[in-house]
């Protein structure tokens, strides 16, 4: 059952969000989602290893054998992550020095090796392509959704990505609920997330 | 046996492959990031201390050989002329390592301003060396070979109160960059020479 590019990459964005539907790679979107401007960011540098990682595998799936492919899959992402943190420090050191050790994280992030495993190993490159580009953008509508609701909450503020302007929402009579930017409130977010996801998609 | 060597075959080629150029682009990238580094760590520093300098310091800067270590001076010109040169030193403060930034005069060996970069002191205490501009503005303008310290140890430099610890170390900072000053003059004023052509 072959599908379209169109369609490998619009799974990604609802019936299979990666975060909230297969519930994976939660630990950069609980410690970085405390502005928006980490979250997008995070969701672009996971994005672009997504995609070249699943390109990448995808022309090689011939030529990893089948015992070593793990290992292989990793040099892989390892080495597009490293390419990531040093563009990454080099053009927005800003950023860098917010993410700091979630970026080298993006290699253990279970949707990067997940997608290498499950989809890019056993199809073509542009279907390959397609699925990745798909995951990495509903990865990071999902941090954005749940990055703006941190931030709106928990700091009444909003910080533009790539400008870095912070917005203030509220004006400064509001009293922020700082516990929406703690560890705790990560989690209550996310299971807020996955309840309103759920609840839409009940049929 | 033979499978064997195909799999280390692999792997040992997919690793080369990826080190080779994760060598390659951070060669590529290694320049700006001691730029961005410079930019957002002790940028703001530099510029606040070398301020109206018609020049940017953190692009105009060079490197010394200092025994074994190697250290960056940043130039600042003002009114068309190379004379200003800031180095960073480390003084032990309360919590750690405080690193201050002096601007020498390289004509008449004053100091020009301090600034501190980096410490880890207490917040809202030690932390005033960085924040209280009353600490650095006493050495502006005395001269480089002065034993610097605070009044406490019998020196000329009053501490801020409550934060001795921490401003003994921002004076020690600077006697190490007066130090390192002295020793590498001669180098200093060559490497400026070429900014004034």
């Amino acid at each position: 059952m072959a599908k379209s590019a169109v369609q490998e990459f619009t799974k990604g964005l609802w019936a299979e969000v990666p975060p909230f539907r297969l519930v994976l790679g939660l630990c950069p979107i609980l410690a970085v989602t405390k502005t928006l401007e980490n979250g997008v960011g995070m969701g672009v540098a996971t994005t672009f290893v997504l995609v070249c990682s699943n390109m990448l595998i995808s022309l090689l799936r011939d030529v990893i054998p089948k015992q070593v492919r793990i290992a292989c899959y990793i040099v892989v992402i390892a080495t597009f992550v490293t390419v990531v943190e040093l563009l990454m420090q080099a053009f927005a050191y800003p950023l860098f020095l917010k993410l700091g050790i979630f970026i080298p994280l993006i290699v253990v992030n279970c949707i990067v090796l997940g997608r290498a495993e499950a989809f890019a190993a056993k199809n073509g490159v542009v279907a390959s392509f397609a699925d990745g580009l798909g995951m990495g953008v509903g990865f990071t509508l999902s941090l954005t959704a749940l990055s703006i609701f941190r931030e709106i909450f928990g700091s009444g503020t909003l910080t533009l990505p790539f400008i870095s302007t912070v917005l203030p929402v509220f004006g400064p009579s509001f009293e922020p609920f700082a516990f929406l930017v703690e560890a705790p409130g990560a989690f209550l977010c996310l299971g807020l997330m996955l309840c309103i996801m759920n609840m839409l998609g009940k049929k | 046996m033979r499978e064997m060597i195909r799999l280390l075959v692999v792997i040992a080629v997919f690793s080369a492959v990826s080190g080779g150029l994760l060598a390659a682009i951070q060669k590529g990238t290694k320049d700006r990031i001691e730029y961005q580094q410079l930019k957002f760590v002790k940028g703001p520093t530099i510029q606040q201390i070398l301020e109206g300098s018609s020049n940017d310091p953190l692009v105009d800067r060079f490197k010394l050989p200092d025994g074994k270590e190697e250290r960056s001076f940043f130039v600042g010109v003002f009114d068309g002329k190379a004379n200003i040169v800031a180095l960073e030193a480390f003084g032990k403060g309360f919590g750690g390592d405080i690193g201050v930034i002096i601007a020498v005069n390289v004509e008449n060996d004053e100091i020009v301003g301090i600034g501190v970069t980096t410490h880890s002191e207490t917040p809202g205490v030690g932390s005033k060396v960085k924040t209280d501009t009353s600490l650095s503005e006493q050495f502006k303008g005395l001269p480089i070979k002065e034993p610097f310290k605070v009044k406490a140890d019998g020196g000329q430099i009053d501490a801020i109160s409550g934060a001795t610890v921490s401003s003994r170390g921002v004076c020690g900072a600077v006697v190490g960059s007066a130090e390192i000053y002295m020793r590498l003059k001669k180098d200093i004023i060559e490497k400026l020479k070429a900014f004034k052509t």
